[in-house]
């Protein structure tokens, strides 16, 4: 029983994976990255950790990836298929192929030949120990509001300068706007034209007035 | 048949390395995102099957953190990418070259 349930996450943990990787549409790697995160709360589950499941679903896959559909459409839809652009590095794609074989087999190598070393820790008591009669959410708060109570105000300070951050990066800024000075961009987002440090193209252009306003306006 | 920790170790180290391959041969930051995400679920993995065998929460507070980081680092994120889109330097992470001498 807890085999099968172990193959059903891994299979959709894995298979979510490579269609990530593999998937030509930024919106079908989303998906393909809800179902991966599903199978990962299946793990949890089976694991007891049935709190840490429920925040997985609910704040990755109702979140995050809520906020990359987000993205993705406000952005529009990129269709090429990026790996198959001209690579900046010349054999790049072999070389990862190689890294990740390699990570992967270090990763194996260590976890099956190693176990006994990882796994000779002490094993704990009291409290913290996971069949210490508490249930998952009482267990998990005692420790969260006790030993990792600095950790967890720190995670509040870190929270508030990320929103803080994203309002400051996606604000609307006119004509001041450093970056529009160095590129006289043109209007046609699919045009990556090279930039050609026209660094003396100080007189403002009427496009970059027109751009701040239908960025105000949007908003 | 038992599962044992290795199991999960092993499902890990391939979700992780999946991950990593993604992030080196994707070229649009969005998908490269997703890919991180991926990492980040592998040591989720870790995290929690470690915490079982030792018979420890701590490995599930560490999974709470991560959470709350990957968030984090999301938001920033894709601030980022719509701050240059919202610039058109380009589509793919390669076109964002205005800092190269």
């Amino acid at each position: 029983m807890e085999a099968s349930v172990f193959i059903v996450g891994a299979a959709l943990i894995l298979t979510g994976g490579i269609g990530v990787v593999a998937a030509k549409n930024p919106v079908h790697s989303a998906l393909f990255l809800i179902e991966t995160l599903t199978g990962v709360a299946v793990i949890f589950v089976l694991q007891d950790a049935h709190f840490l499941a429920a925040v997985q679903v609910i704040v990755y896959a109702g979140a995050i990836v809520i906020l990359f559909l987000f993205v993705i459409m406000l952005l529009g839809v990129d269709k090429t298929v990026d790996w198959q652009l001209k690579e900046p590095i010349a054999g790049q794609q072999p070389l990862a192929a190689i890294i990740g074989a390699s990570l992967l087999g270090l990763g194996v190598v260590i976890t099956t030949i190693a176990t006994d070393n990882l796994t000779g820790a002490i094993r704990r008591g009291g409290d913290r120990a996971l069949d210490s009669g508490f249930t998952d959410v009482e267990r998990l708060g005692r420790v969260l509001f006790s030993d990792y109570a600095m950790s967890f105000e720190i995670t509040a300070a870190l929270l508030t300068i990320a929103v803080i951050g994203a309002v400051v990066l996606t604000r609307s800024i006119g004509r001041d706007d450093l970056l529009d000075d160095l590129e006289p961009a043109p209007m046609e987002p699919s045009s990556a034209a090279p930039h050609g440090g026209n660094d003396s193209d100080l007189e403002p252009d009427p496009a970059d007035g027109e751009r701040a306003a239908g960025g105000a306006g949007g908003e | 048949m038992d599962v044992t920790t290795d199991w999960y170790l092993v499902l890990s180290a391939i979700l992780f390395a999946i991950g990593a391959v993604g992030v080196l041969v994707r070229r649009n930051p969005l998908v490269m995102f997703m890919c991180i995400e991926l990492m980040l679920n592998a040591v989720n993995i870790t995290f929690v099957a470690l915490g079982a065998e030792l018979n420890d929460v701590g490995g599930q507070i560490a999974v709470f953190f991560v959470l709350v980081v990957a968030a984090v680092e999301v938001v920033v994120g894709l601030a980022l990418v719509v701050a240059i889109n919202r610039r058109r330097l380009g589509a793919t992470a390669d076109d964002v070259s205005v800092l190269r001498g």
